[in-house]
């Protein structure tokens, strides 16, 4: 082997009283990709916020080809040749895809006024690598979830850095978007740069990696070729967890006359791109309703404008009565609760304080009995209740927004692509929990998701939204054997 | 289309001191000079995203430096050439350790630093003329007309090169800093740097339209180039116009300058009503005028 291109030793970052990040230590030559797996919350965002110089490290060192650059301002680390696709896009607004990706070109000069033509002819070529072609002028806003992480990865490509850490690559994208993306990934090896990469797909990391390592509270727990790990006792239990089981009720649910929600040529446009094409859909009390689709086929549109969000024509029907021109907290109060996809946390309130905040409305006995519930759920969340939600790791985020939806006590949950960015065995307990949720109390359940094998063992029912229509309806046994081509 | 439209104004204004009266060139004069002020403003907010409330600091250093040194005799091109580097320099002391600070704090900072000056220039009265102000000598020129061309010229060369920094590479990096210093420095992009930058660049442009505006007045007081209320003004201006586009700050600048100069005779009702246009505007075109025509212009 040759000689290590980044090289990490006793790396440790303390938050306070909590050790994000214990006495880390591993090393990638070039060439090599590493995957860090481990539980929501184990310090996989943090090591390489660490080397990235973005967090300040409280102790141990990071080598790049040899030279300490632990103490390097992050620009400098950067220019050493390191860059780092960050867990959650981060998009400059006001500019276009091109300059977005031209940005990532450019030299760290003041006096860089006319940027040569060769730096647009390269963005151009880089985004039709990726894949952005088509939307090389358009606005990072209007874009779909994974063409934004496209954008993400264009940018890493354009630095071009030696070594790249990549986090949650993978999340939220489809099978097929998982698979060009693992190509690009691939491609970063031919190119001989060592890859450090993290994702809750523990397929697609399997696939892809020379070696994993597991981290588990800050701390390295197992480390080795990938099949070896994955067959690990306590990477099983801490980690991977079990399979999610099919909940199919004894008995379905009874259908009242008058559905709870109902959902009638319901048409959404963008602009003038069209997000919902006279979409029909309906809901009944103490049903659980899965809407398959794959990113951009509209499930956040249906929500929203269910929500009363954003504007639409057609009728949304909530206990025989329209919802149109009612505000979102009258919707709300109405007994809908929403958890979305973009998390929409207070960043600079405590935990605590967003759960106390969903759960405003409860009777005071009631609220603490649904708070303990949920801090059992996620025990997580109890641990950190008192850190603010802006610096709660990804997945945790994705706890917390859950929470705080069934803090409200809705009578409809939406729940849009809940699965995002959790760890396997926090799915298989958010699997749990939601069937016990439906066997304990009356509530009434919409489910956003493109992750099939989480959406299908709950459902009574499955609708498959694609391209703003929805294309198929029926019980979630018939699902594979009739729309299951491109989702399974 | 927008050149020729560009050219006809420009030919127009620069026609003025041919057929309006000395009355309405003075106000426009100043206004110029105001719209070099609020432009200054938008690079450093627009585009580095950072809140200047002291705009004055910068003006009114520029403007008491080259009123003082001429006062002591050095030649009116030193003076200004002083007082811009004045602005400069005392921009970037401010700014080096302001800019580390996160939030509100660095636009916090520039207020106080405005009401320290503010408090320097009353104690040492007996040097700059306290409350009463500073007499200044010299003139750029005794012409109305000169003084006016003078003032375009200054405003649209200030113009053309602050607009092109910000459409250039460097604009680029500038406003990524602005919107997020975290992802500007995973590029690579040193955010202190080019945040330093912006704002030298804004101070430079600052001072020197104070130093020229102190020379056109006649006089260096608190009350037109350092009270909070001049600065409160170029923002509105700034953001009346349109921000992140340069030439709106101008065109709001001038907009405020005439709109104040022709309610005048409403005396107090004066600076209500112009407020409350300000306001109006912004309520209804929070992108400002020039940000509401271009986007308009985009759907068209
Ligand atoms: N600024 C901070 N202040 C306090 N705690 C923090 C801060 N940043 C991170 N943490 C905590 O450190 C722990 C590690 O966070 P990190 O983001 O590295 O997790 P992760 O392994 O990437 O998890 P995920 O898979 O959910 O993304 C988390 O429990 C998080 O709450
Ligand atoms: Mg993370």
């Amino acid at each position: 082997m040759t000689t290590p291109l980044l090289e990490v030793a006793g790396l440790t970052k303390r938050f306070g009283g909590l050790v994000a990040v214990k006495n880390l230590g591993f090393a990638i030559a070039a060439g090599e990709i590493l995957g860090l797996i481990g539980p929501n919350g184990s310090g996989k965002s943090t090591a390489m916020k660490l080397i990235m110089g973005i967090e300040r490290a409280n102790a141990g060192s990071v080598r790049l080809a040899g030279r300490e650059i632990v103490s390097w301002p992050t620009h400098r680390i950067a220019r050493a040749g390191i860059g780092l696709v960050f867990q959650h896009s981060r998009p400059l607004h006001r500019q276009t895809v091109l300059e977005n990706i031209k940005l990532a070109l450019l030299p760290d000069s003041l006096f860089h006024l006319a940027a040569e033509t060769s730096v647009d002819a390269r963005a151009r070529a880089i985004g039709e690598r990726v894949g952005l072609g088509a939307v090389l002028d358009r606005h990072p806003t209007t874009l779909p979830f994974a063409d934004l992480r496209r954008m993400e990865l264009a940018k890493a490509i354009a630095r071009d850095p030696e070594v790249v850490l990549v986090d949650e690559p993978f999340a939220g994208l489809t099978m097929a978007e998982v698979e060009s993306f693992s190509a690009l990934i691939r491609s970063f090896r031919e190119e001989g740069k060592a890859v450090l990469l993290v994702d809750h797909n523990v397929k697609g990391v399997a696939a892809l990696v020379d070696r994993v390592l597991v981290l588990y509270l800050g701390e390295r727990i197992a480390e080795g070729k990938a099949e070896a790990v994955m067959r690990d006792e306590t990477v099983r239990r801490v980690y991977l967890g079990g399979a999610i089981e099919t909940h199919a009720r004894a008995i379905a649910p009874e259908k009242s006359g008058v559905a709870l929600l109902k959902v009638e040529d319901l048409t959404v446009f963008y602009g003038k791109a069209q997000a919902l094409a006279r979409v029909a859909l309906e809901v009944h009390e103490r049903e659980f309703v899965s809407v398959v689709g794959l990113n951009g086929a509209g499930k956040s549109t249906l929500f929203n404008a269910i929500s009363g969000l954003v504007p639409y024509s057609g009728g949304i029907n909530w206990q025989g009565t329209a919802l149109a021109g009612k505000t979102p907290a009258a919707i709300a109060r109405g007994g809908i609760a929403q958890c979305p996809e973009t998390r929409e946390l207070f960043g600079d309130m405590s935990v605590q304080e967003n759960l106390d905040l969903g759960g405003q409305r409860q009777p005071p006995a009631e609220r603490a009995d649904r708070l303990a519930w949920l801090y059992d759920l996620f025990p997580i969340l109890k641990s950190r209740s008192k850190q603010l939600a802006r610096t709660l790791s990804g997945g945790e985020q994705q706890m917390l927004a859950i929470a705080r939806a069934l803090m409200m006590n809705p009578r409809l949950l939406i729940l849009d692509e809940p699965t995002l960015g959790l760890a396997p065995v926090i799915l298989e307990q958010l699997s749990k929990a939601l069937e016990r949720l439906r066997e304990t109390t009356p509530i009434t359940v919409l489910l956003g998701e493109q992750n099939v094998t989480f959406a299908l063992p709950h459902a009574d029912r499955v609708y498959v939204l694609e391209h703003a229509r929805i294309i198929w309806q029926g019980p979630p046994d018939r699902f594979a054997a009739e729309a299951g081509a491109g989702y399974l | 289309m927008r050149i020729v439209f560009a050219l006809v104004v420009l030919l127009v204004m620069a026609s003025l001191p041919f057929w309006v009266s000395a009355y309405i060139l003075a106000v426009l004069t100043v206004a110029y000079y105001f719209g070099v002020f609020a432009m200054a403003w938008d690079l450093l907010f627009g585009f580095a995203g950072e809140v200047n409330f002291g705009p004055t600091f910068l003006i009114g250093l520029g403007a008491y430096t080259a009123g003082l040194l001429d006062n002591h005799g050095v030649p009116v091109w030193l003076d200004v050439i002083a007082g811009a580097l004045a602005a400069v320099i005392g921009g970037l002391v401010l700014a080096l350790p302001a800019l580390r600070l996160r939030g509100p704090y660095f636009g916090l900072i520039t207020l106080v630093a405005v009401l320290v000056l503010q408090q320097v220039i009353v104690i040492f009265a007996g040097v700059t003329g306290g409350e009463i102000g500073l007499t200044i000598n010299d003139v750029l020129s005794v012409d109305p007309g000169h003084n006016y061309w003078l003032a375009l010229v200054f405003l649209m060369v200030s113009g053309v090169i602050l607009y092109s920094l910000s459409r250039s590479a460097a604009g680029l990096i500038l406003q990524a800093c602005g919107q997020d210093a975290i992802e500007a420095q995973a590029l690579g992009f040193n955010v202190a740097k080019h945040k330093l930058a912006a704002f030298a660049v804004s101070a430079l442009f600052s001072g020197l339209a104070g130093a020229m505006l102190v020379f056109y007045l006649g006089t260096a007081s608190v009350d037109t180039v350092v009270d909070i209320s001049v600065g409160v003004q170029i923002i509105i201006a700034a953001v009346l116009g349109g921000r992140r586009t340069i030439v709106g700050a101008a065109i709001g600048a001038v907009f405020l300058i005439v709109a104040g100069e022709i309610l005048r005779p409403l005396g107090q009702l004066n600076t209500f009503v112009v407020s409350a246009i300000a306001l109006a505007v912004i309520l209804f075109f929070p992108d400002g005028l020039v940000g509401y025509l271009l986007r308009r212009g985009e759907r068209a």
